[in-house]
């Protein structure tokens, strides 16, 4: 009986190679491969893969607890599973059994949450270990590193070619190959690295990684013994493991027993796993993931096991293929300079054969002009490589991934990794049916495609982004409980989702998604859904934000073939319960209410008018009406309501300026209110103060005839309202304001002179109000009679006015207006001001 | 990459040919740095290419410093990236052309005359390119006299240094290679790819002997030069030389070349205040990159270049007016003249640029009253007089 163990750098093509070949010299009857116990089942498939695939394994309540196990062409492991199914010998995986491994996980997670004074020590406990991962992980790349190399991959070649049999002493080395030998340095050299005396033990002060490996190690020397031991022993046994597991695997395994091996695995309840071969790509190789060791040049590696001989020299050609192909220039004697360049490059750093280090410079200099950004061409396709793995049709899966597949198929989608855009005409029946599929999967959160914008709505065009990650085949697993088909699936994520929904927006969101993935049966759910929580919903500004999706629906549904007519039921009871609240919703609103109210508005207003039937349109301005009109509502609301009116025609010009008028001289105590009323009216845009010289001249006038402290009050509501305006629009106003504007007339569109009048402005004429008259000092004068004017007063005013109205020309407006001629136009306007003097005065 | 601490071994003004008369303004590199070269060629014992001096890990090592075997101590000639003087040395070793891309001031030509001293012991075969290079420049003319009275012959021919460079076998350097002409560019071609230069007169030609090969240099920033041909540019390796990396790298460079230099100028051998160096590096760094050094206040960027070789150029000057005028030693009134020169290269904007880093950040940072008092003092001199 004898156990070899081969200590490897994972996804090194060095390490493969002697792999292979001391595998082929050995030629045991067993072999034992670190990893995941539960993947011995999957082993069956391995030569129905392509690599780089992984092995994962998933637990059955929770499959997003997952864990991969990457595999390249290039890596040790793979050789040795390809080697067990050529020779027909038994391969077995030996590392703790994920179901142990989440376990243990679990348990941690639960402490950690119960003990949360316990996390920061152990926090810190991490924190000291920081740097050992790194050497646990890649430990021939830190020898590598060690010895002065950037290249891990270069030093192991040395370590093969240079190492040879007569010129290592090793005790009893007699008549092992120059491979074997080498696998007896890297125990050696690992042994060196783990302090013999620091073996592993259960010491709760060490961090949960270190603690984590042990138990790894000793359930691997349980399988080793497993093996090696009983009736059925074999004869000769290989195990394949990290390099830094050897020494606790060999060697000094005898200082730890069986039983203590045991004791540290006992009281672990495995979690249920299954596994099963997932596509994996050269990109996700990169990346940390699984065996720990990332690897930050696949495509190289990749190379160094592809190719044949002159692996320099096909680099260099395959880097000038690439670069040829995206219309840079690469000559062939370019190419031949820059292999020389890199062979030079490696006798300078006195290397025996350029590495990939020596190739990127000489790339860089001979063939990119020394021009880094065609190098980073190389570095994404050839450095990393875009190599995508495959798994045969016979691999197990879950039946709603292979239905997935399937569609994939029919639809003609392939699963690509690499991002790519897709543009679905959806009046083709094809093209509607990827809609669906596309929408589907991200109900069942597989975003393989994440739909862009195009270039308007209601087009009969989708624009998505395509690009599929090896992760969705977890997400397929995960979801797999909903259903087997991906519609079944979707549609039960919808119910579930429905019965969990917060409030009636998020229904309606669900719903919109719905129609779009085309799903008849979760439709009427959503629909039942949907009428339940409206009927029970209070809330108008809810109904009114739930009515937007509706109505896109609504409207643009029929492109897909829905049955609309679900859709035109719900809105329209939607649209008749906002019709209703509207107006009491609209009374006794704070400013915050106000302003939500107000977008809810503008969001309702819209889904009116997509849906546009004439008669909920005309009910809609209704309700509006009653909100843009009253007593006692939040001026913003009312301003705005008053807008919608306007811009659709419903309110004639001349009512528009009146309302305006009354809303800005009702103010006459409250200026602030009046410039929220301004804020909401012109809240969506400034073009009708742009295009209507009368509205702007109306705003001009109240603005004028304000006093300070009201200017003041009123300033910062009006500038936030003015900033929001585009800057055409404002240039606009600003030259209308400059040329001078007509001055408001008592003419028709008006009552305007007569309506601040008819309000009761203080000050006004008639002695419709007494008691200014009577408290103010000026009181002497009676109000009605124009020429008894105080002038002193009058031309007091007058610089403030100034001021207000800009220079000369338009301030003496009302004075140049030829007396006598309409002297109630003037007045009123002079004595409102007067008034609010007086009342200001009188404070 | 280490530095050897500044070396004192090599002060050498006196290395020269002329050592007995005035000492040399600027000696050439292999003259300046023959101590070094010759104990490296003492120590070397690597193999060497065809005619080199030194082996390529000598040249290196002569580039990037170090200390020998016998302990005797190089020099650190060139700081910053090992891979690039490592590809340079490659190139050269190859028998290929070399380009030294990179903006003014990144030591171009200082590397260039560096390699060609370790590499052939010769820095001399230069060729300056400049809009009036004529082809005769870089191929071989003639003595007009012989050649009307002897007619073509040999003794006639009057060779360029790049054909003295093939029939030596040693490095040829063409300096500025985007300011000459293109079609006198292109008369590199033939010697680049054929390494002859054939003479059609005489009906021969000149072969390169093994060790020739081409150092070039070119400005990637200026304006105004002609491009190089891809014929032509496909037959050079290219390196791009950087700014330097940190400001602890160019305050060394700025410390180590300032070192030099005042020697050479015969100024007295008080080091520079570290502090005033650190400053103007600082100063150069943070307009150059139009954001300060801790990274929270934009800057408006000067046109000037703002190279390390003229953050050098500052504090030589500023050390010579403190030798001539003050006291010996470096203070910010003696730095704030270069200053003020170095950055404002364009009348227009650059004041503004400059005035806003000033008012803006040079006056409210702790220790910098002196020297913003000086170059506010300098403004105002500046403005008084041209201020109508």
């Amino acid at each position: 009986m004898s156990v070899t163990v081969l200590g490897v750098r994972h996804h090194g093509p060095g390490s493969a190679r002697a792999v292979r070949a001391a595998l082929a010299e050995l030629d045991p009857d067993l072999v034992l491969v670190e990893g995941p116990p539960e993947g011995d089942s999957a082993l069956t498939h391995v030569g129905a893969l392509t690599p780089p695939v992984a092995l994962t394994a998933y637990a059955l309540d929770e499959p997003r607890d997952a864990a991969f196990w990457p595999f390249a062409e290039f890596s040790p492991e793979w050789q040795a599973l390809l080697h067990g199914r050529a020779a027909g010998v038994p391969t077995r995986f030996i590392d703790l059994p994920f179901g142990h491994d989440l376990a243990l996980r679990r348990r941690d997670a639960e402490t950690d949450s119960d003990e949360d004074t316990a996390e920061a020590g152990e926090d810190t406990a991490e924190a000291g270990d920081e740097t050992v991962p790194e050497l646990v992980a890649d430990p021939l790349g830190w020898l590598a590193f060690a010895a002065g190399h950037d290249d891990p991959e270069r030093f192991w070649e040395d370590l093969v070619e240079h190492r040879r049999p007569a010129s290592t002493p090793t005790a009893g080395a007699g008549g092992r190959s120059p491979v074997l030998e080498l696998f007896a340095a890297v125990a050696e050299s690992m042994a060196a690295l783990r302090d013999p005396d620091h073996q592993p033990g259960p010491d709760a002060s060490r961090g949960a990684h270190a603690r984590r490996e042990d138990l790894r190690e000793a359930h691997m020397r349980l399988a080793i013994r497993a093996a090696s031991t009983g009736a059925d022993a074999a004869a000769r046994i290989a195990v394949l493991c990290g390099a830094w597991h050897v020494p606790a695997l060999t060697g000094r395994t005898g200082r730890i027993t069986v039983a203590a091996d045991r004791e540290l695995l006992r009281g672990v309840r495995p979690v249920r796993t299954a596994t099963t071969w997932v596509p994996w790509t050269h990109a996700l190789l990169s990346a940390d993931s699984g065996y720990g060791a990332g690897v930050t040049s696949p495509g190289w590696y990749h190379h160094l096991w592809t190719a044949p001989n002159q692996v320099g020299a096909r680099w260099v050609a395959r880097v000038a293929a690439l670069l040829r192909a995206a219309d840079l220039p690469a000559s062939t004697a370019s190419v031949v300079e820059t292999v020389r360049l890199a062979e030079a490059l490696a006798a300078v750093r006195e290397r025996a054969v350029p590495g990939l280090t020596e190739l990127t410079d000489a790339v860089l200099a001979g063939l990119c002009a020394g021009d880094p950004v065609p190098l980073a061409v190389v570095r994404e396709q050839l450095v990393v490589g875009d190599v995508v793995g495959a798994v045969g049709p016979d691999v197990p899966t879950v039946p709603l991934a292979a239905d997935v597949a399937r569609a994939q198929k029919r639809l003609r989608l392939a699963p690509t990794p690499v991002e790519k855009p897709l543009r679905l005409d959806l009046r083709r029946e094809l093209d509607r049916e990827r809609s669906a599929l596309l929408h589907r999967l991200r109900l069942l959160d597989v975003d393989w495609g994440i739909p862009t914008t195009t270039s308007s709505t209601g087009t009969f065009a989708e624009g998505w982004t395509l690009a599929w990650k090896p992760t969705f085949v977890l997400a397929l697993v995960a979801a797999a409980r909903h259903g087997a088909t991906v519609e079944d699936a979707a549609g039960d994520v919808v119910a579930e989702r429905i019965h969990a929904a917060p409030d009636l927006a998020a229904i309606t969101g669900l719903f919109e998604q719905v129609v779009l993935a085309n799903l008849a049966a979760a439709l009427e759910a959503v629909r039942a859904g949907l009428e339940q929580r409206a009927a029970t919903t209070g809330d108008v500004a809810h109904l009114m934000l739930a009515l937007a999706p509706l109505a896109r629906v609504h409207r643009y549904g029929d492109v897909r073939g829905t049955d609309t007519g679900l859709v035109v039921g719900l809105t329209t009871s939607l649209m008749t319960r906002i019709c209703a609240g509207l107006p009491p919703a609209c009374a006794s609103l704070d400013d915050d209410a106000a302003d939500a109210m107000v977008a809810a508005i503008d969001t309702a207003d819209t889904a009116f008018g997509l849906v546009a039937d004439p008669e909920h349109v005309a009910r809609w301005h209704a309700a509006v009406g009653v909100a843009a009109a009253m007593a006692g509502g939040n001026p913003l609301v009312a301003g705005r309501s008053t807008r919608i009116l306007s811009d659709a025609g419903v309110l004639a010009a001349t009512e528009v300026a009146t309302r305006l008028a009354r809303a800005l001289s009702a103010a006459g105590g409250a200026p602030a209110d009046a410039a929220r009323w301004l804020a909401g009216f012109l809240g969506r845009s400034g073009a009708v103060l742009a295009r209507d010289p009368a509205m702007l001249s109306l705003v001009d006038t109240w603005l004028a005839g304000l006093d300070g402290d009201a200017f003041t009050i009123v300033l910062a509501p009006l500038r936030r309202t003015f900033a929001d305006f585009a800057g055409p629009e404002r240039r606009l106003i600003g030259e209308r304001v400059r040329s001078g504007l007509p001055r408001p007339t008592a003419g028709p569109p008006g009552g305007i002179a007569t309506d601040p009048a008819d309000s009761g402005s203080p000050g006004g004429s008639a002695g419709g109000s007494p008691a200014p008259a009577a408290i103010s000092p000026a009181g002497a004068v009676p109000a009605g009679d124009g020429p008894a004017w105080d002038l002193g007063r009058v031309a007091a005013v007058l610089p403030a006015l100034t001021t207000l109205l800009g220079p000369a020309g338009t301030a003496p407006a009302a004075g140049t207006t030829p007396a006598g001629t309409r002297p109630a136009s003037t007045r009123p306007a002079s004595t409102a001001l007067a008034g609010a003097e007086e009342g200001h005065s009188d404070a | 990459m280490t530095l050897a601490p500044p070396s004192t071994n090599t002060a050498a003004p006196d290395a020269g040919p002329t050592a007995d008369s005035a000492p040399l303004l600027r000696p050439h590199a292999e003259q300046a740095y023959a101590g070094e070269l010759a104990a490296l060629a003492a120590a070397d014992t690597r193999p060497r290419p065809p005619s080199w001096r030194l082996s390529p890990w000598a040249v290196v090592t002569y580039l990037l410093g170090g200390v020998l075997d016998d302990g005797t101590v190089i020099s650190p000639k060139y700081i910053g990236s090992r891979r690039l003087v490592e590809v340079a040395v490659a190139t050269l070793a190859t028998d290929r052309a070399l380009l030294l891309l990179g903006s003014p001031g990144t030591a171009k030509t200082w590397l260039s005359e560096h390699l060609a001293a370790a590499v052939s012991g010769d820095s001399t075969l230069v060729v300056q390119g400049t809009a009036g290079t004529s082809e005769d420049a870089v191929r071989y003319g003639w003595n007009y006299a012989r050649l009307i009275a002897e007619g073509p012959s040999p003794d006639a021919l009057v060779p360029s240094p790049v054909m003295r460079a093939m029939t030596r076998g040693s490095i040829a350097r063409v300096e500025e290679l985007t300011r000459m002409g293109a079609e006198v560019q292109d008369a590199l071609i033939t010697v680049l790819s054929e390494k002859t230069l054939p003479v059609p007169e005489l009906a021969s030609e000149v072969q390169a002997v093994a060790g020739f090969a081409v150092i070039a240099t070119a400005n990637d920033r200026d304006r105004g030069v002609n491009e190089m041909s891809s014929a032509l540019r496909r037959r050079f390796n290219t390196v791009v030389l950087p700014l330097p990396a940190s400001e602890d790298a160019e305050v060394e460079i700025v410390t180590r070349r300032v070192a030099d230099l005042g020697r050479a100028l015969a100024l007295p051998d008080e080091p520079p205040a570290a502090s005033e160096v650190r400053r103007v590096v600082q100063i150069f760094r943070e307009l150059r990159a139009g954001v300060t050094s801790d990274g929270r206040t934009t800057l408006k960027t000067p046109t000037a270049t703002l190279s390390t070789a003229e953050a050098i150029s500052v504090i030589t000057g500023g050390m010579t007016l403190a030798t001539h005028f003050g006291d010996g030693r470096l203070r910010a009134e003696d730095v704030a003249a270069g200053l003020l020169g170095a950055v404002i290269k364009d009348p227009s904007a650059d004041p503004v640029a400059w005035r806003e880093y000033l008012e803006g950040v040079v006056r409210d940072r702790k220790g910098w009253s002196d020297l913003y008092r000086a170059c506010r003092d300098l403004d105002d001199d500046a403005r008084v007089p041209g201020g109508a």
